[in-house]
């Protein structure tokens, strides 16, 4: 057999054993093929595998190797959306059966990207790593004024409040929904963590959020410590 | 260039940094500061002709270290259309995408390849998602690019809206800055 013809050969994911087949959901995530994911998230699913077990091995374990590639400069923004489209795609699967099966939340975040900005992609990209990792999220759009903040806040109570921005112009109201929460008294009672492409450290210390996050994998991180320092305090 | 060019500036020297670096912003700073390390000693007075950028202020620190102004505003498409014009096409959507004559130009390089549009056709849907029209901001008024901003427009499934607006405040502000150094040697990255 040529390598061309190997190449050509349609790869039957069904005849891989579990270790191969995982191996190559690693790979199939990681090249953005959204139909594998759901195919091999089946299969996996087909010989017993627990839900949460396949998204944790499976699918938050690929998108690990995703989240460190794009870390180390080495995936772009295109190939990241890619690979969580195609992660998309096996949660829509998971979703409702880990509903069903009662697996605990490990915290609860709201999330939405402020007000005078339409971009998504980062916060979406936080959103579904998040609850990858078990986090229950209630994503509340883009645009949002604090006012929707603080309703969300109040009807969800989360563990974290996740602000999103991709404009230099609209960053600063993150300033504005934190002041809000300082003067209404209920700060404390949320972890803030921020993000987007013209933030860093420094402006997330300057508005007073907890901390900010470089991307999804840092947020998902972030979140975690943060929640067990602040339930073990 | 086209603002030096027009006004007959004649002791003016022009460089620049890839226009690329717009899709990665946080690496304008690091670019114009080498550009600076290069140049800066060499000339009397040094102006920046940007906006922030997307860089979230970090622009801003490297050019007060060695005491260089920047055009005020966020990005070129505030400085030529105007900020008050601007805000206001913002205000009545907030769903638009910008192109100037540079961006028209290169569209089929800077987004359609830069952003990796054309390698997964599908980002144009995730990233334009809530992007409702393309509205082109027209420096030097060109048939040839009317006709490149309204195909981008066509590729991203926007409406298509087209503003003359001249170089605007960047030609009012650098104008104001040559004037100020008349008998010295001006120079900017673009």
């Amino acid at each position: 057999m040529t390598d061309e013809n190997y190449d050509d050969e349609e790869l039957d994911l069904s005849t891989l054993p579990d270790e191969e087949l995982v191996e190559q959901m690693y790979d199939d995530l990681y090249n953005g093929l959204a139909e594998e994911i759901v195919e091999g998230t089946n299969i996996l699913l087909e010989r017993g595998w627990s839900p949460s077990r396949v998204l944790n091995e499976a699918l938050v374990a690929g998108m690990a190797i995703v989240g460190v590639d794009f870390r180390d400069g080495i995936l772009f923004v295109p190939e990241v959306l890619s690979a969580a489209n195609a992660m998309k795609g096996g949660m829509g699967i998971l979703r409702p059966l880990l509903a069903e099966t009662g697996a605990e939340s490990v915290g609860k975040m709201v999330i939405g990207t402020v007000k005078g900005d339409i971009h998504d992609i980062g916060k979406n990209l936080v959103a579904m790593m998040m609850e990858g990792a078990g986090f229950e999220v209630i994503d509340i759009g883009i645009n949002i004024p604090v006012e929707t903040y603080l309703e969300a806040l109040e009807e969800h109570q989360p563990d974290v409040l996740g602000m999103s921005a991709l404009l230099t112009t609209t960053m600063p109201y993150m300033k504005v929904v934190i002041d809000t929460l300082k003067e209404q008294g209920i700060r404390d009672d949320f972890l803030v963590l921020v993000g987007g492409a013209p933030l860093n450290e420094e402006f997330g210390e300057a508005v007073g959020a907890d901390a900010y996050c470089r991307d999804a994998a840092v947020a998902v991180e972030t979140a975690k410590k943060l929640i067990a320092e602040k339930r073990a305090a | 260039m086209a603002v030096a060019k027009s006004n007959g500036w004649q002791h003016l020297k022009v460089t620049q940094i890839p226009a690329e670096l717009h899709n990665r912003p946080d690496q304008i700073p690091a670019a114009v500061e080498k550009r600076l390390q290069a140049y800066a000693a060499d000339y009397d007075h040094v102006f920046a002709a940007f906006g922030d950028c997307g860089t979230g202020g970090r622009l801003d620190k490297v050019l007060d270290k060695y005491g260089i102004q920047r055009l005020s505003g966020a990005h070129c498409y505030e400085f030529f259309s105007g900020s008050d014009n601007f805000a206001a096409m913002a205000e009545q959507e907030l769903g638009t995408f910008y192109l100037t004559d540079y961006l028209a130009k290169h569209f089929e390089q800077l987004i359609m390849e830069g952003m990796g549009l054309n390698k997964h056709p599908k980002l144009i849907e995730l990233m334009f998602a809530h992007y409702k029209k393309l509205v082109y901001l027209v420096q030097d008024p060109d048939r040839q690019l009317d006709h490149f901003a309204e195909a981008a427009a066509d590729k991203l499934g926007l409406e298509y809206e087209r503003v003359e607006t001249g170089y605007g405040q960047m030609a009012q502000e650098l104008s104001t800055h040559y004037s100020n150094y008349t008998e010295q040697v001006i120079k900017w990255p673009t």
